[in-house]
């Protein structure tokens, strides 16, 4: 049960993070660089699920998947399935929700590389895309890399998403944390107990490793003026 | 990019332009230039704010110019009528900034070949190599630029812009901060590069000893308008303003007005406002209605203990010591005759006059060591 519900939470998260670093990278190069009048609004949207309580976004991520939707209609004609109460729609939801901890460091970083080498390396003949690859990429990864583990992180921890959108069935949609509250439920706090510690463990890890390796300098080779 | 331009026909920069900008002070001025750059270092000189990044920034394409031309031969890169703009990186003109920009992530060698991505990976090495070797840095090819000098940065940073055989090179004091014996041994090597290359270079500088090492030619700007050009002697020796004159290094100015002309002897008699001194001064047109100005370089009046007689120097000025300094290899003194006069002494003189604050000493002016401004 724990073994299933882990790797399920372990897969979530890995698909998520996947996902979020190529939709993440150029929407965070984008919020960085762009000079857009309207790039507020895309910045308050990519971080409303930072303050909205989670059961509102899955609400809304619920019913936009399911077949009240254009959206939840045209992949139930495709598939013959609807997203919600499924795995692709946990990932989907999940997406959404982790955005905001994937973009921001991400965005910060970009931004923070010098103009100077931006303009030497245009004025080196490379384009805006060789400028990206070559430039702001590598002097931004460490930004990049938090980003990913974030929002790793975020996603082996959340809740109301996932009970909004997936419910609790063991082997599609029930993640460690559902299943903890469903041991709860059950009054069988020993279970409980041992799977929480699991899950704080685990997250533990990875957060120390993040900031040890951050410490270490590990991330910020590339320190020099 | 075009091969390398070794023909005595190299193209030449013309730039024509205006465009508002914001002064060192917040305030707005209007950079309004017209110039023609030949093969060759031209010198563009001015005090902070004058405009001259922002005149580099729109050659280069960082800015965009109010209304103009900019072009390189035959090629344009700006034209506000016929709505040309090309991009920084479409212009070929090489920029250097002070502060650089090596990319900290790569290699010497990665910094260098990064605009050639153009060239196949042989073609990439024989011409990085060929500019590794002309900068003396080809040792260096594995370092980044965090390990190594600073001048040696300064060599990775030409060596980058040169490699790509620009068509025109950009340099806003890329040498300031280096010491002298650094900086010559660099010019030494850009000035050979520039031999065998030849393409216009302007070349930003606050350092007189720099103008006169390198320019064939000067410019000099001030709030945003040109207001000399010519060789270094000419703009810098005989200067006809006060701006000139202090960034030339005249340590005495003073205002003053005409009491006497001798056409005959081809000097003029000046008064120094607010003092009973006249000097002797070259003959020159000027307009007596508007204040003169006497600029004089401390460097070229001598000191004596005792009266001076029998010279030729037409200026004998009898005075005080009211402070002795000393700046490095020199000593810098300060003469009250009514008002101040700065002279500059070398330590053995100051020792074999023995000269003390407070002490009586003559100074003496040659006639011609007297440039009247206006």
């Amino acid at each position: 049960m724990i073994v299933q519900a882990l790797t399920l939470t372990l897969r979530l998260a890995i698909m998520v993070s996947a996902i979020l670093l190529v939709i993440g990278v150029p929407l965070a190069y984008w919020l960085a660089f762009s000079r857009r009048r309207w790039k507020f609004l895309v910045e308050a949207t990519v971080s409303l699920p930072i303050v909205l309580p989670p059961t509102v976004l899955g609400f809304y991520v619920l019913v936009a998947l399911g077949p009240l939707s254009p959206v939840g209609r045209w992949y139930q004609m495709l598939t013959g399935h609807t997203l919600a109460f499924t795995f692709e729609g946990l990932v989907i939801g999940s997406v959404l929700y982790s955005l905001p901890f994937a973009v921001q460091p991400m965005a910060t970083s970009f931004a923070a590389v010098d103009q100077k080498l931006l303009d030497a390396s245009a004025l080196l003949g490379a384009s805006h895309w060789r400028t990206f690859w070559r430039i702001v990429l590598p002097l931004g990864l460490p930004g990049v890399l938090t980003g990913l583990v974030l929002s790793f992180a975020h996603t082996l921890g959340e809740f109301g998403v996932v009970l909004m959108i997936g419910g609790n069935i063991p082997g599609a949609t029930q993640t460690v944390s559902i299943l903890i509250y469903d041991q709860v439920q059950a009054l069988d706090y020993a279970t409980a107990n041992r799977t929480a510690l699991i899950l704080l463990v685990l997250c533990f890890t990875m957060l120390a490793i993040l900031y040890g390796l951050r410490r270490r300098g590990a991330w910020n080779v590339w320190e020099w003026r | 990019m075009s091969g390398a331009t070794t023909s005595p026909l190299a193209e030449q920069l013309t730039v024509r332009l205006t465009k508002c900008f914001r002064g060192e002070s917040g305030s707005l001025f209007t950079l309004d230039v017209e110039l023609a750059v030949a093969a060759g270092f031209t010198i563009l000189f001015g005090a902070s704010g004058a405009g001259k990044t922002t005149l580099l920034d729109c050659i280069a394409g960082l800015q965009t110019p109010d209304e103009g031309t900019i072009a390189v031969g035959q090629a344009l890169l700006f034209d506000s009528e016929s709505r040309v703009n090309l991009p920084s990186r479409r212009r070929a003109v090489a920029y250097l900034l002070q502060s650089l920009a090596l990319f900290p992530h790569m290699t010497v060698e990665q910094n260098v070949q990064y605009g050639l991505a153009a060239l196949n990976q042989r073609d990439r090495d024989a011409r990085s190599g060929e500019v590794l070797e002309s900068f003396r840095i080809a040792a260096l090819v594995e370092r980044r630029p965090s390990e190594i000098s600073a001048g040696e940065r300064q060599r990775v940073a030409l060596a980058r812009a040169l490699v790509t055989r620009p068509r025109v090179l950009l340099l806003d004091e890329p040498l300031t901060a280096l010491d002298a014996v650094t900086k010559a041994r660099i010019l030494d090597d850009l000035r050979a590069w520039n031999r065998r290359h030849r393409i216009p270079i302007l070349y930003v500088t606050h350092d007189r000893e720099e103008v006169f090492a390198l320019g064939e030619s000067a410019i000099v700007l001030e709030e945003g308008h040109i207001l000399a050009r010519g060789s270094p002697h000419e703009v810098l020796h005989r200067p006809q303003s006060e701006t000139v004159a202090q960034l030339a290094g005249f340590e005495n100015i003073f205002d003053g007005s005409v009491t006497g002309s001798h056409p005959e002897y081809g000097t003029m008699t000046c008064r120094i406002a607010g003092s009973t001194l006249d000097l002797e001064v070259p003959l020159v047109r000027v307009n007596s209605s508007l204040p003169l100005r006497v600029g004089i370089r401390a460097g070229d009046i001598l000191l004596a203990s005792s009266k001076p007689q029998g010279l030729s120097a037409r200026n004998v000025l009898d005075g005080t010591i009211a402070s002795l300094e000393q700046r490095d290899m020199k000593v810098i003194a300060i003469v009250t005759c009514g008002p101040d006069f700065e002279v500059h002494l070398t330590l053995g003189a100051r020792e074999s006059l023995q000269l003390k604050p407070g002490a009586r000493v003559w100074l003496v002016v040659k006639t011609y060591s007297c440039h009247v401004l206006q």
